[in-house]
């Protein structure tokens, strides 16, 4: 069974960003970029799966503008087998053509897991993995901090609001990566030499007739309104007494 | 103007508060809403919908098909009703955030993820790199599908006596079955609703200082209880305590951050808080710069302290 990673190249989780002063999006040149730490974790899933003789190869699939190539990189470094990459000539296509790429690629690939993040930490969308399974019509688990993979079915535990939820779902199936699923281990020196020469197919969105023109138009990016530091104060009863005055006690 | 559709969450037997504060938002739109109870014996839910103010009529789909509200059938479900509405929205719960993104592909819309303003009945802010920014959008399909972060909303009153009306079901495959579930049932108010809220972070050690500590303070306040995404890794909380980007986003009235560095991202869940204190024994740790009131010390030390100035003030 082969499972199909897709991985997104995001600004670095630690970076602070910063608005652009004249509202058209935050400040991306210069700026340390890594794959979005829910994709790393989802790469480690299919990766255990493999190394547990469940899985026969795993694809990072990537759908982004130039030097996305180095995020598939990491994937292969980590240990996938092979990468595709969708070039755009932008960043930032919105979650429903990610989906439909992937179908597209579902197509073709017939994986028997399409693994994603949860969420994407730069446009915090929380979509793409949902949307997929729509249109393959498969079935889906989001949040999941624990996949047992059986024959023709996958256990997988999720994090929901009041604890956990576990479900059976037929395969294929689309799963979505909460942060305890896992830690993701690191490429060791040998690994990223070897990633350098496994393979990275070039596609178009265009071979498969998506549309990747945007449905929602920015009209303004800004700065959230702020929060000013308060004052110290230096014993418990001095602070009920301040929370006494703010009426929250 | 087409009728606006909310996705209620509830757990059958009542409605979860953040219910009402989504239909602030839906309200906001302009248009008429009704609200959208699917479940299996879920009648009780329905009636609280009914109570809510400005809901136009209230919609219930009733069957074992829907009984834990899987994504499949109930985006099936939203498929089925969708032809009738301008928008369809639903809190950023687990619940919606399953299955809002599979309805909207099925239409083939593109969502809008945790509106925190409705600008008009087209455009709407949103928060993106937890919260570091605002995105103003404007969703140019034809039905709007949004999500709504509950915490930016105030929840609509009650008083209202909404018509309920039984829907037809919609028929699907299941191709995932539920298996069973681990829910904590605690006395506290829940972390989405709660007035006030402390947390605990990794300073705190142990489940057993939770337990020692942080939970004594939240009972002097009434509060919520409410962890790191470091004091949950450790084990010290369950999971579904996390304040942040990736758990829970909360604004309570009062939050208070115990042994928490703070994090972009666990003020993205947090930030909005009306009153903000802090105790940490680093002066220079972060989360003074988003707090009201810091107290700079070991928390082992001021917590006990702060319980008990708590309960003699409110005596
Ligand atoms: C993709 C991603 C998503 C994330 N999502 C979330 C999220 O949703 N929520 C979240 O919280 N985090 C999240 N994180 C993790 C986040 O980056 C931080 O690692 C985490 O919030 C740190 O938790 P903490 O403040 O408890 O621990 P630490 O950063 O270790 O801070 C502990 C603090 O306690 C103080 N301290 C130590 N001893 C004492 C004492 N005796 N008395 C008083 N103070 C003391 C220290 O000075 C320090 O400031 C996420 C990270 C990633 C990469
Ligand atoms: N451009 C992209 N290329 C590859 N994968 C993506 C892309 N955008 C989103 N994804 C996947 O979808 C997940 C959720 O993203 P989002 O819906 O944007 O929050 C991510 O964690 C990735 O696994």
């Amino acid at each position: 069974m082969k499972i199909l990673v897709p991985v997104k190249r995001v600004v670095d989780y630690n970076v602070k960003i910063r608005v652009k002063a004249d509202g058209t999006g935050v400040e991306l040149a210069n700026i340390k970029m890594s794959m979005n730490p829910f994709d790393e974790i989802a790469v480690e899933e299919a990766l255990r799966l493999k190394e547990a003789g469940k899985a026969t190869e795993v694809i990072a699939v990537s759908i982004g503008p130039v030097k996305t190539d180095e995020t598939i990189r990491t994937a292969l470094a980590m240990g996938a087998d092979r990468g595709i990459w969708v070039k755009t000539e932008e960043a930032g296509i919105e979650p429903l053509a990610v989906a439909k790429i992937l179908k597209a690629i579902v197509a073709e690939e017939a994986p028997g897991l399409v693994i994603l993040g949860k969420q994407a930490i730069d446009d915090d969308c929380n979509q793409t993995g949902q949307m997929l399974a729509a249109l393959l019509g498969w079935a889906q688990a989001t949040f999941a901090s624990k996949v047992a993979l059986g024959d023709g079915t996958v256990e997988v535990t999720r994090e929901i609001d009041g604890g956990l939820q576990t479900l059976s779902l037929d395969l294929p199936a689309v799963l979505t990566t909460d942060l305890r699923l896992n830690e993701p281990r690191y490429a060791s020196l040998p690994n990223i030499m070897k990633a350098k020469k496994k393979p990275i197919t070039e596609r178009g969105a265009a071979e498969w007739g998506v549309d990747l023109t945007p449905r929602l138009q920015v009209l303004a990016t800004t700065e959230p309104t702020g929060r000013t530091a308060g004052i110290k104060v230096s014993s418990a009863a001095e602070l009920v007494g301040h929370l006494k005055t703010a009426g929250v006690l | 103007m087409a009728a606006t559709l909310l996705l209620a969450e509830h757990d059958d037997a009542s409605l979860n508060p953040v219910t009402a504060r989504a239909l602030t938002a839906a309200l906001a739109l302009g248009a008429p809403v009704h609200v959208l109870v699917v479940g299996a014996g879920c009648a009780a839910a329905a009636e609280a919908a009914a109570k809510l103010d400005g809901v136009a009529e209230v919609l219930v789909a009733d069957a074992p098909s829907y009984a834990h509200r899987l994504a499949e059938p109930v985006s099936a479900l939203l498929v089925a009703l969708a032809g009738d509405y301008g928008a369809v929205i639903a809190p950023s719960t687990a619940f919606g955030k399953s299955v809002l993104p599979r309805f909207a592909a099925l239409i083939d819309v593109m969502q809008v993820s945790d509106v925190i303003a409705v600008i008009s009945p087209d455009t709407f802010d949103r928060p993106i790199y937890a919260g570091n920014a605002i995105q103003r959008v404007r969703a140019t399909d034809a039905t709007k599908v949004l999500s709504i972060r509950t915490a930016s909303f105030a929840p609509a009153g009650e008083g209202g006596a909404a018509p309920i009306r039984a829907v037809a079901l919609a028929e699907t495959a299941a191709p995932a079955r539920f298996l069973g579930e681990e829910v904590a049932h605690s006395a506290r108010p829940e972390l989405t609703a709660a007035r006030a809220i402390v947390s605990g972070g990794r300073a705190v050690g142990s489940a057993e200082n939770f337990h020692a500590l942080i939970e004594p303070l939240a009972d002097s306040l009434s509060a919520a209880v409410g962890a790191s995404r470091a004091a949950v890794d450790a084990g010290y909380a369950p999971n579904d305590w996390q304040v942040g980007q990736t758990g829970k986003v909360v604004a309570p009235e009062l939050y208070v951050a115990v042994g928490i560095s703070g994090a972009i991202q666990h003020l993205a869940g947090m930030k909005d808080s009306k009153v903000i204190v802090a105790i940490n024994k680093d002066e220079d740790a972060p989360i003074f710069q988003v707090a009201d009131y810091g107290l700079v010390g070991d928390l082992f030390q001021i917590v006990p302290e702060l319980t008990a100035e708590i309960a003699k003030a409110k005596a």
